[in-house]
């Protein structure tokens, strides 16, 4: 029964990340992915990682998303935009894009082959995850925040409005 | 010994007078230039008649060392002198006759602007030659050779100002050159082979180490022996020889007729032990003089301008020395070496007296009926053609005599040299007589507008009397060569030999003198106008040679003008630049087709993955 | 509850899937918007091969390196969008296409 789930979860999440990367229209193409980050989520949940799937959710498809709506509200693309889209996403355009990604799937389905195995079937805790992080993969856990760091200020600077003052500058 | 301290003044002389008028630049008054261009000479002449008597009196031989050139590893070459009898011989007539052109050469270029300069090389030359001839070692030889060389390009393109002397000089250089790259090739061998290049030691260790008939000594000669074709203007580099007429008179008389061209037959004579231990090689030096001696005889017959004619005469004779050389009768090719220095320097300086005193005609067809107008010439031309045709008594008749009876007693190809030879005596005696008879006899067309002073007629008259005497002369020689063995009387030969320069004369007389018989029908018929352009332009081998090797290197050359090895390098910058273009058409800057091309690199990394995986 | 006991290969084929999916996305949309999402579904992909592994093992790891490229798609995101806007300012449209001047 549970393992139905799984299959209809995974289905979920395959259906509407093709549906995202083909719509013209960009804030569609944001729901569906939302759409398919909480059926990851819901994935997670089923193979016994909670704590994954309460990140995925709370994370990825609450912050980041959301981030990708407000750039996506603020430049206020309008009917034009999305007329081009369609005009970008004709037949022609699908070939070699295909065929690569195909390959390039065959070949990962190759690899998996021989691989006879099955997931544990246990819940990996939070209360476990928490102290591998603090333990073993502390150096990690700092790393990981220069990172984000960098990247606040990086998207500080990158967000300013250059063009008025290099114009000032000239 | 007196005498010891003297022999190095031979050579200094005339090369301190050298350094003095190069070093005048040309701004001596022309009587000092000419007192000491000549006057070295003949000091040197008077120290050579001294050191003469003195080794006619004792016989021995001197040996002179004077320092050591260099000392590399065991190769050890000094400036040392060897004075022999064949030593003697050549220093004379290089002194002698030399000294004698020296004072012809006072009036003949006294006129000329340059006459300081012209000193200047004559005295270097004779002072490279003397070197040539003293030398013990042949690396000294080699450094008189390559001077007279020198020496012999400076004059013949003495009027430089001319092109087409500075081209036959060029000529001159060239060909004798290719000669001098087998000579020093030559030297190699010998000094690898044999560990020394002091003529004496050579000769001694060749006979220990080399068997007769081996390869090495063969081609040890045959290279030496492509030197002296090449100096002694033989078939096949004779070349340059009547080109180089382009020079002064006296120059020709000098160079190319009494010492310069003499030098290779020198040279086979004083290595005379390495060419016993190579039959072929001698015997290819008597075949080279036998043709040499026709070719250049049938040419003389056909040519119009009369130190062409000599220049050919000249390449007959010296294959009469050649012929001599290859048939083992060194001492007689020496004897006819001195005996035609005599009587060509003679027919020159005539000629030179001829050319100068009938303001620079060269033609002997605008010539004519100069027997009344130039006496004191007319009798030197009768007497030195007379020694060229070698009539009876005359000094060419006794050393030409000899080299034929020599070349008919050898077994084998003897009979067939001793035809060649004379047939080239009968055409001889007809070429030379055909110049007397036509530039002396019959009507004038130049007057000439002076007569030659006694700067001219005192040289000219001391040379008659040694070409009319010197047949008499007993040259010292004995000591040098090995002994040629006793000659069978054969009247026969003997009596062929005096009538067919006689004939000769006759045949001339009849054709240009008295005109009994004509050739002109002949020579005005196809075949006959044709013959006479072959022979006219010397059987044209030069123009062979342009074929051959002339035009391959000007067209060789001018595939090479575009530079055809940087092409291949240009080829690789093209190449890598095109390279680059190409690979920078795949920088084109869109983001979406740098992600395609990663992707596929990708799938092909994985796939060799999966591939090694399995 | 526990977790289900699915075959790995399954899991894994959808992981491949899915990350197929957003490489198509990159290779075919020009939109940089789109661009970006399709690296955000191709980072979720991976990220949820590595939660299965540690799924299989039944080891904290998979998750911890979750987080960590949870991080990295985060501080990536922030970043891109900044670019985004600068590209909207300064060649006036979001086609990708058009920012090309490091040809060459």
């Amino acid at each position: 029964m549970m393992e139905v789930l799984f299959y209809i979860a995974a289905t979920v999440a395959l259906l509407s990340t093709g549906l995202a990367l083909t719509r013209a229209n960009a804030a569609h193409a944001l729901i569906y992915l939302i759409v398919s980050l909480l059926a990851v989520a819901v994935l997670f949940f089923l193979m016994g990682a909670p704590f994954a799937a309460a990140l995925e959710i709370v994370i990825y498809a609450g912050a980041i998303m959301v981030l990708f709506v407000f750039v996506i509200m603020m430049l206020n693309v309008g009917q034009h935009g999305i007329a081009q889209e369609q005009e970008w996403l004709r037949g022609r355009n699908w070939i070699v894009p295909g065929i690569l990604a195909g390959l390039l799937l065959l070949e990962l389905l190759l690899a998996l082959r021989h691989a006879p195995a099955t997931t544990a079937g246990l819940t990996v805790s939070p209360k476990e995850v928490g102290l591998a992080l603090f333990g073993p993969y502390v150096l990690a856990v700092e790393i990981a925040s220069m990172l984000l760091l960098a990247g606040l200020i990086g998207a500080y600077h990158l967000g300013r409005r250059f063009i008025v003052r290099r114009e000032n500058k000239r | 010994m007196a005498d010891m301290a003297g022999i190095w003044l031979i050579p200094l002389l005339p090369l301190a007078s050298a350094i003095v008028l190069i070093l005048s630049a040309g701004r001596m008054p022309r009587q000092l230039a000419a007192l000491l261009g000549a006057g070295s000479v003949g000091l040197a002449a008077v120290c050579v008649a001294v050191l003469t008597r003195d080794f006619l009196a004792d016989g021995e031989v001197r040996e002179v060392t004077l320092w050591t050139w260099m000392a590399v590893g065991n190769f050890t070459p000094k400036i040392a002198f060897y004075i022999d009898g064949l030593t003697v011989v050549m220093m004379s007539v290089i002194t002698g006759v030399g000294f004698l052109i020296h004072l012809y050469s006072i009036e003949f270029m006294w006129e000329d602007e340059s006459i300081c300069r012209y000193f200047a090389y004559m005295n270097l030359f004779v002072a490279a030659m003397l070197l040539l001839v003293m030398g013990d070692n042949l690396l000294l030889l080699y450094l008189g050779w390559e001077g007279v060389g020198l020496c012999s390009y400076l004059l013949v393109g003495f009027w430089y100002r001319d092109p087409a002397n500075g081209k036959a000089a060029r000529k001159a250089f060239v060909v004798t050159r290719i000669g001098d790259t087998a000579m020093a090739l030559g030297l190699f061998l010998l000094f690898t082979e044999l560990g020394t290049l002091e003529i004496q030691p050579l000769l001694a260790a060749a006979n220990d180490q080399w068997q007769v008939g081996d390869t090495l000594p063969v081609i040890a000669t045959a290279l030496l022996l492509g030197g002296a074709v090449g100096k002694s203007a033989q078939l096949p580099l004779h070349t340059w020889l009547p080109d180089a007429m382009a020079g002064p008179t006296p120059v020709s008389a000098l160079i190319h007729a009494a010492t310069m061209v003499t030098a290779g037959v020198y040279l086979i004579a004083r290595t005379f032990g390495l060419f016993l231990l190579a039959p072929p090689t001698q015997e290819a030096v008597a075949w080279i003089g036998l043709a040499t001696l026709l070719l250049a005889a049938f040419a003389a017959l056909a040519q119009h301008d009369i130190k062409r004619i000599l220049a050919y005469s000249t390449i007959s004779q010296i294959g009469y020395m050649f012929l001599a050389l290859g048939v083992s009768a060194f001492a007689s090719g020496i004897f006819h070496l001195v005996t035609h220095a005599f009587f060509k320097a003679l027919l020159f300086l005539a000629a030179g007296a001829v050319i100068h005193c009938l303001h620079h005609e060269h033609n002997i067809f605008r010539m004519g009926g100069l027997r009344t107008r130039l006496p004191v010439v007319f009798w030197s031309f009768l007497i030195g053609s007379a020694a060229l045709a070698a009539l009876p008594f005359t000094s060419g008749f006794y050393s030409k005599d000899a080299i034929l009876l020599s070349a008919w007693e050898l077994p084998g190809i003897g009979p067939w040299l001793w035809a060649g030879g004379l047939l080239g005596a009968l055409l001889t005696g007809i070429y030379s007589f055909r110049l007397v008879f036509v530039v002396f006899f019959g009507e004038a067309h130049t007057e000439p507008d002076r007569q030659p002073g006694w700067k001219m007629a005192v040289p000219l008259t001391l040379l008659c009397v040694m070409a009319l005497v010197g047949g008499l002369l007993v040259l010292p020689l004995t000591g040098v060569f090995p002994p040629t063995g006793h000659h069978t009387a054969n009247h026969a030969i003997e009596y062929i030999s005096i009538a067919t320069p006689l004939a000769g004369l006759l045949l001339a007389y009849l054709l240009f003198l008295g005109r009994q018989l004509s050739v002109d029908a002949l020579v005005e018929s196809p075949t006959g106008s044709k013959l006479r352009d072959f022979w006219l332009n010397g059987w044209r081998i030069d123009q062979l040679y342009d074929l051959l090797w002339v035009r391959p290197y000007s067209t060789i050359s001018q595939w090479c003008r575009n530079e055809p090895v940087d092409r291949f390098y240009n080829g690789v910058v093209n190449a890598s630049q095109w390279t680059h273009h190409k690979l920078a058409a795949l920088q084109t800057g869109q983001l979406r087709w740098y992600a395609t091309t990663m992707v596929f690199g990708l799938v092909l990394l994985v796939a060799i993955m999966l591939r090694n995986a399995a | 509850m526990g977790g289900l006991q699915i075959p790995m290969e399954h899991v894994l084929a959808l992981a491949g899937l899915l990350f197929s999916c957003g490489l198509m996305g990159l290779m075919l949309r020009r939109n940089i918007i789109f661009m970006l999402m399709s690296l955000e579904v191709m980072l979720n992909a991976s990220a949820l091969a590595f939660v299965a592994a540690g799924a299989k093992w039944n080891q904290a790891d998979g998750q911890i390196i979750f987080l960590l490229i949870l991080s990295v798609a985060a501080a990536e995101v922030a970043v891109g969008l900044g670019l985004v806007l600068q590209i909207q300012r300064r060649f006036k449209t979001l086609d990708i296409d058009q920012a090309r001047r490091l040809r060459g």
